[in-house]
């Protein structure tokens, strides 16, 4: 079993449309959306939900205001800011470290475990899909991510599936690094604009720290030559293969209006363009 | 006045308005500063072209310990409080995994013996400059360091304040926004009309309602959807602050690190009403 994790640094370059494309073709597969802070692939894949699991990580404190005698030692030593001056937790800011339960002298202070959200087994018409929610303003969204990736992996292996895909999310911090771990192919999806090259600079620079072999399939080719050029150059410079390249084609937003994949609503175009893409990263990974 | 510009959703213009919104003010000859708070991805300095006068190492503090002082294997303290496992007891001393570390200092704090002194982490950088009269300031998270919102702070806390200071945030809804949106004074909401960008909208419209900060929406690359967040917005009661065209020649100036105000037709019209608006809701909320 291979692991695709598709990834692009810089948000909006067609990261969950092309991983959708994907999903409708190639062989058995499970797939996996670690982008939990803003999910959307389920927006195309329209699951029906087989398991639900809350996201349980860390803990959250408050503070009894009863036997609180509002000596302030909690604030003073909260690194984060997060007790009020009425000595409320405002738990957007909370890391969950236990400073405050630790220094208060008098006990005010409980923990619970803390609910950040939560994550799903569902069935789709192109596999199993393995999808979360992240509790509005939580954080811990790489433990969430961390999560993900590991049901996925271990639906695959239950269902004997040859490819775990997975939607990584933007940026190179903590939720992407969790979204790489154990892959066998980093897909960059870059366009070609002056952002996304610095932004793929970046990621790519992440996966060489971790390891992981890479591709690249420049979208919305056609609105600058010259960013398609430089993205070329690096990718050349770099050895970095190029698995595929798009045209700025609307069938993308219209095939999301319509809730499909774009293999499903624009077979003959950029359908029949997704599955000449998949061919190439096959042959990347069975190299 | 602090107004922060953020989506939940990646790509749907933030940068592009931030900095098309900071440069137009400045025209108008108000003092602007403008904060890229997405150090995972800051792109603004690609359309602003600051230059950069100031380069700083920033850090978080992690444990250090002195093993003379460290009692061992009788205290474990420090490992058994860290809810970060940051901390392990390896063969016969008191290892540090400093990747793991959010610097809450319990570890200091539960050493009954003072053997945790102050180590430091590099996160990245933070960097300012100037861009015309606006003063810029960016951070760069280090590739391979997980936390971004120690940095976020640092890079808000260097940042010089005008009269107007205009901050980017980074996509989402979890710890590096509500990091970079925290004392702003008006948050101002990025979205696109398809059904990706109206459900990120509604994470975001619900986590602002969590923290209870004003906000108003701006619907970018308008025309290239359906109207489904029109419905939402008047559903909801939520103020439309303006909608700037789809239009392929704007994606290719944009393609380029070019500012789109001053180019595209009727552009700078619906951003001088942005700007109205958002001054009105302030005035009214101050």
């Amino acid at each position: 079993m291979k692991q695709i994790v598709v990834i692009s640094g810089k948000g909006g370059t067609g990261k969950t449309s092309i991983v959708s494309a994907l999903s409708s073709i190639g062989p058995k597969k499970v797939i996996a959306d670690c982008d939990v802070d803003a999910a959307d692939l389920h927006l195309i894949l329209k699951p029906t939900i087989i398991d639900e699991h809350d996201f349980i990580s860390g803990e959250r404190p408050s503070i009894d205001l009863d036997i609180c005698t509002q000596c302030g030692m909690c604030v003073e030593h909260c690194k984060y800011g997060a007790i009020s001056d009425e000595f409320k937790i405002m738990l957007e800011k909370c890391e969950g470290c236990g400073v405050c339960s630790f220094v208060c002298p008098v006990g005010a202070v409980s923990e619970e475990p803390r609910n950040c959200g939560k994550w799903f087994k569902s069935s789709t018409r192109f596999g199993t899909l393995i999808h979360a929610a992240l509790g509005i303003g939580e954080e811990n969204s790489g433990k969430l991510v961390t999560t993900v990736r590991t049901a996925s992996a271990d639906a695959g292996v239950e269902e004997e599936a040859e490819l775990v895909l997975v939607d990584g999310s933007p940026g190179i911090g903590c939720p992407v690094i969790a979204s790489l771990t154990n892959a066998d192919l980093a897909v960059f999806v870059a366009e070609p604009t002056i952002t996304a090259l610095h932004d793929l600079k970046r990621v790519y620079e992440l996966t060489e720290h971790f390891k992981i072999p890479s591709t690249v399939i420049i979208n919305k080719c056609g609105i600058n030559s010259n960013q398609e050029t430089e993205i070329k150059a690096f990718c050349q410079e770099k050895e970095i293969s190029i698995a595929g390249e798009l045209p700025y084609d609307l069938a993308f937003t219209k095939a999301q209006i319509a809730g499909l994949s774009v293999v499903e609503y624009d077979p003959e175009g950029l359908g029949a363009e997704m599955e000449v893409i998949w061919k190439e990263l096959e042959k990347r990974l069975m190299a | 006045m602090q107004i922060a510009i953020a989506s939940g959703k990646g790509g749907t213009g933030k940068t592009t308005i931030a900095v098309n919104i900071a440069s137009f003010i400045d025209s108008l000859g108000v003092k602007v500063s403008f904060t890229d708070c997405d150090v995972e991805e800051p792109n603004a300095h690609l359309f602003l072209n600051p230059a950069i006068k100031k380069e700083m190492n920033e850090h978080i503090p992690v444990p250090k310990v002195n093993e003379d002082a460290c009692i061992g294997e009788t205290c474990k303290k420090c490992i058994e409080l860290c809810r970060f496992k940051s901390l392990i007891w390896m063969i016969d001393s008191v290892m540090v995994f400093s990747e793991l570390c959010h610097g809450c200092g319990l570890c200091e704090l539960a050493c009954p013996t003072d053997a945790i002194g102050k180590g430091e982490r590099m996160i990245g950088t933070t960097s300012q400059g100037k861009s015309g009269n606006i003063d810029f300031t960016k951070g760069l998270l280090r590739i391979g360091e997980a936390m971004s919102p120690p940095l976020i702070k640092a890079v808000k806390e260097i940042s010089p304040k005008a009269e107007v200071n205009i901050l980017d945030c980074p996509p989402g809804t979890s710890c590096p926004v509500v990091e970079s949106i925290d004392g702003a004074d008006f948050v101002v909401l990025v979205t696109e009309p398809t059904p990706f960008g109206l459900h990120d909208l509604d994470l975001a419209v619900q986590l602002l309602d969590t923290l209870g900060q004003p906000y108003g929406v701006i619907i970018n690359r308008a025309g290239m959807g359906d109207d489904r967040v029109e419905k939402y917005l008047s559903d909801k009661n939520i103020k439309l602050l303006g909608s700037l065209p789809n239009n392929r020649e704007a994606a290719i100036i944009y393609s380029d690190g070019g500012l789109l105000y001053d180019s595209i037709p009727g552009y700078k019209d619906e951003l001088s009403k942005i700007w109205d608006s958002i001054q009105n809701i302030v005035n009214e909320v101050a």
